[in-house]
């Protein structure tokens, strides 16, 4: 305990070591926040669902903060519906079968450009007579404008800016340029809008609902993909898987050599000459070429790769170094004591000798993190990464597949890009503090 | 791999042993002949493993017999040329296609037997024909395939790797003698940078250089079409050359410089430099005859590895900017499960890899006056 309580204040002394560790920090409460907000079930369907899931978001939609850093304020998409509040629903009956539902829903439009559509997404309820509605747009300088009026069936998408109608009223093509300007300045009208959807039901049972989608350039706090995927899910919901790849590969593959080494150098004779000979085959073995091998003909299933990339890693070069570690500590005087009272091998080995090396071994494990999270994303970046699971190198991959960069959408590769970067720096930061602090011959170094 | 070049130095920890029987060249002999025999085994097996791992447990073949029948019916029914025969003949000529098509890739004889042939043949650097891949000027030799796309390979990788470690140990050298200036504080602070793998500074280099900046290519080896005069092409390849070169370099330069810096700092602090410093000798010839000298071995392991880790080339790197090297080409031939062409590249690798530790073993005897060639574990 007091070993630690040292370990920590020296450990406080490195800011690199005090800013590592707030990052892991972070992005552990990130990860924590996301396992707990969306359930792994979820988070594959909705980053796999298609249009059906994501058909309220606009396409390729940068992050809503880019306003703050450009003069000319882009709208920002947004959605309001009469299911969950967002949008107020007065429902008045005129007789017995005849009913009126006044919707409405103000916004503020303080945007330099129009936005790119507008859409109503209408849900109804009825036996025989559609319901019929009107739609009506009040700017702030006081336009009353006459959207349109239309008998709504049980699911009707309404598209303002493909309504030939209100094209021919407006007499332009560009609908949403209309609505938003001034018609005498051409110049953007801000302030309050009014949405008002003016329904009628012709039944007692009838009923009506709507939801209002604006698709502005922007989108949320991460933006969205070309198929109007919410990128914060993949941001969120990646935290852990690389977290989870980096540090279960580290683990695994750090004490897994560590046992099998020591277990090598104890007995010795043909199993030590057996490990030492795997290893120099493992040596020649193409190791990236056979994890894009098993991606390419098997499966791309992460934890698949995850177990190629330990079993791989195992017999790895540093095998060679805990070895000759082993080596001497075998010959220490602890040993034989442990040997004469008659401890087991595997008392020994993993009492006396395994324990002693963990110190030895915390600086490897912890700046062995960030290669193995990069070899997720490098993975996927060949387009090997998981099929299902939404990771930060899926978002890359998705990006280049679609030439991000050429197209000017940088948000779609910087944001996995710092946070991957975050996490590298993170780990590696914090493990070159310990090496310093664990191997004392680096100390005045 | 950079990972090479990038793990830190290790100390050579062999212990001088004197061995008076024997007189010194039966010794070596039957040191090399056993080295050479059991560094052959090792070869096979590795090249033997990636070609089972290649298969996939038969189910590769499974594929390719797939894609063959698809192919070959669909090339059949589309083609004019038969489109008076009656089915049974269809069906007929269909199976015959198929039949040769499946004995000019081997797949009529057993796993088994073509694995084994793979393995002989790629033992004695029978690299053979490639299955689908072919080269751009319509070989499907695999040597050609390779030699290829080599040049592309060496210039990229020879450059970025021959820059970082020479460049490294330059600059290791004086920063380790005035260790804790902020020179050396600023080169351990920034150390940790390398935990990011090349490709990675590759799209922040493309996008600042070539999306925002408009500067530098996006990728590729010339531009399309290529200038016609070899001066004016030689320069569109630097230019080309830039953004990858200098990803890769960025990527391991600072916790190469730290690795090195570290190691001279062990040695330099031995007790014959410190007579040497107190004997009054330059600088200079300190660093060259008393810290550059016994760190020899450890030099020319870490070049030897690195040289040899050219050959792989460095694949996503190469797919970033698609950069057609080695790299890129043995990730396309695994996607058309072109197994000869993954087994020549791998032997060549294992070749090199076994060829560069034998030799160590007797370039460290050249380098060490304390190791023997056969004495002790060299490793």
């Amino acid at each position: 305990m007091t070993a630690l309580k040292n370990t920590f204040r020296e450990l406080i002394q490195y800011p690199s070591a005090v800013l590592g560790t707030l990052t892991i920090l972070l992005l552990l409460g990130i990860a924590a926040y996301a396992l707990a907000t969306i359930p792994y079930d979820e988070a594959v369907r909705q980053w796999r669902g298609g249009e059906d899931v994501w058909y309220q978001n606009p396409k390729y939609a940068a992050p809503a903060w880019y306003n703050f850093f450009s003069k000319t304020k882009k709208p920002v998409s947004f959605k309001a519906s009469t299911v969950d509040g967002g949008m107020t629903k007065t429902v008045t009956a005129a007789s017995a079968d005849i009913s009126s539902v006044d919707m409405a829903y103000s916004f503020e439009y303080d945007y330099d450009a129009p936005p790119q559509e507008i859409t109503l997404y209408f849900t109804t309820t009825f036996d025989q007579k559609l319901p019929f509605a009107s739609v009506v747009l009040v700017t702030p300088d006081g336009r009353e404008i006459k959207i349109g009026k239309m008998a709504v069936d049980r699911k009707t998408t309404y598209r303002v800016s493909q309504d030939l109608k209100l094209q021919k009223s407006l007499k332009t093509e560009r609908v949403m340029n209309a609505l938003f300007t001034n018609p005498d300045t051409g110049k953007m009208v801000k302030g309050t809008y009014q949405l008002r959807i003016e329904g009628t039901t012709f039944e007692s049972k009838s009923g009506m609902d709507a939801e209002l989608v604006l698709h502005g350039d922007l989108y949320g706090l991460a933006g969205t993909d070309k198929y109007r995927r919410d990128l914060l899910l993949p941001l969120l919901y990646g935290t852990p898987i690389a977290l989870a790849f980096g540090l279960v590969a580290a683990l695994g593959t750090a004490f897994l050599t560590m046992i099998i080494a020591a277990i090598g150098t104890w007995y010795g004779g043909w199993i030590d000459e057996l490990i030492q000979r795997i290893t120099e085959v493992n040596l020649v073995l193409p190791f990236l070429a056979i994890l894009i091998m098993v991606g390419t003909f098997y499966s791309r299933s992460i934890w698949l790769m995850l177990g190629i990339t330990i079993l791989l890693g195992i017999f790895g070069g540093s095998i060679k170094s805990y070895r000759a570690i082993f080596l001497q500590s075998k010959e220490a005087s602890y040993i034989e004591a442990a040997r004469a009272y008659g401890a087991s091998s595997g008392r020994i080995i993993f009492t006396y000798l395994i324990p002693r090396m963990v110190p030895l071994l915390i600086p490897t494990l912890v700046s062995s993190v960030p290669g193995y999270v990069f070899l997720e994303a490098s993975l996927a970046v060949l387009g090997l990464g998981d099929p299902l699971l939404p990771t930060w190198g899926k978002v890359i991959n998705d990006a280049f597949a679609d030439g991000a960069l050429y197209q000017g959408r940088y948000y779609w590769v910087l944001e996995p890009a710092v946070l991957l970067m975050f996490t590298g720096l993170g780990f590696a930061m914090l493990g070159f503090a310990l090496d310093r602090i664990f191997n004392p011959r680096l100390r005045d170094m | 791999m950079s990972t090479e070049s990038l793990s830190a130095p290790t100390q050579d920890s062999s212990v001088p042993k004197k061995i008076a029987s024997n007189s010194a060249v039966v010794r070596v002999m039957k040191f090399t002949a056993i080295r050479i025999v059991t560094m052959m085994i090792t070869v096979a097996i590795g090249v033997y493993l990636t070609i089972l791992i290649a298969n996939m447990g038969g189910y590769v073949d499974t594929i390719m017999r797939n894609e063959i029948r698809e192919g070959t019916t669909m090339g059949i029914l589309a083609n004019p040329q038969y489109r008076n025969l009656t089915t049974e003949a269809k069906q007929e000529l269909i199976q015959k296609k198929i039949a040769s098509e499946e004995k000019r890739l081997g797949l009529d004889q057993p796993f088994a037997i073509r694995s084994m042939r793979y393995l002989g043949n790629s033992l004695v650097l029978n690299l053979g024909r490639a299955q689908r891949m072919i080269s751009d000027h319509g070989s499907k030799e695999v040597r050609l395939i390779l030699l290829e796309r080599l040049p592309a390979t060496l210039l990229l990788a020879g450059v970025s790797q021959l820059l970082l470690f020479f460049g490294s140990i330059f600059i290791a050298l004086p920063l380790s003698r005035k260790y804790g200036s902020w020179l050396d504080k600023l080169t351990i602070a920034l150390s940790p940078t390398s935990s990011v793998p090349a490709w990675f500074y590759g799209i922040f280099f493309i996008l600042i250089f070539a999306a925002i900046l408009k500067i530098l290519p996006f990728g590729g080896l010339v531009d399309s079409p290529p200038p016609t005069n070899s001066f004016d092409y030689g320069l569109n390849v630097l230019k080309h050359l830039i953004l990858p070169a200098s990803s890769l370099i960025v990527s391991s330069v600072f916790l190469s410089i730290y690795s090195w810096r570290t190691f001279f700092l062990i040695y330099s602090s031995e007790d014959y430099v410190e007579v040497a410093k107190a004997k009054g000798l330059p600088p200079r010839d300190v660093e060259n005859r008393y810290i550059l000298r016994p760190t020899l071995p450890t030099i020319i392991t870490n070049f030897a590895l690195l040289v040899i880790a050219l050959w792989t080339g460095f694949t996503i790197t190469e797919t970033v900017f698609v950069w057609p090297g080695l790299g890129i080409t043995l990730y396309r031939a695994i996607g058309a499960y072109d197994t000869p062409v993954i087994v020549g590249s791998t032997i060549i690798y294992a070749y090199l890899l076994a060829l560069t530790v034998l030799l160590l073993d007797f370039v460290y005897a050249l380098v060490d006056p304390r190791v023997k060639v056969g004495a002790g574990s060299p490793q």
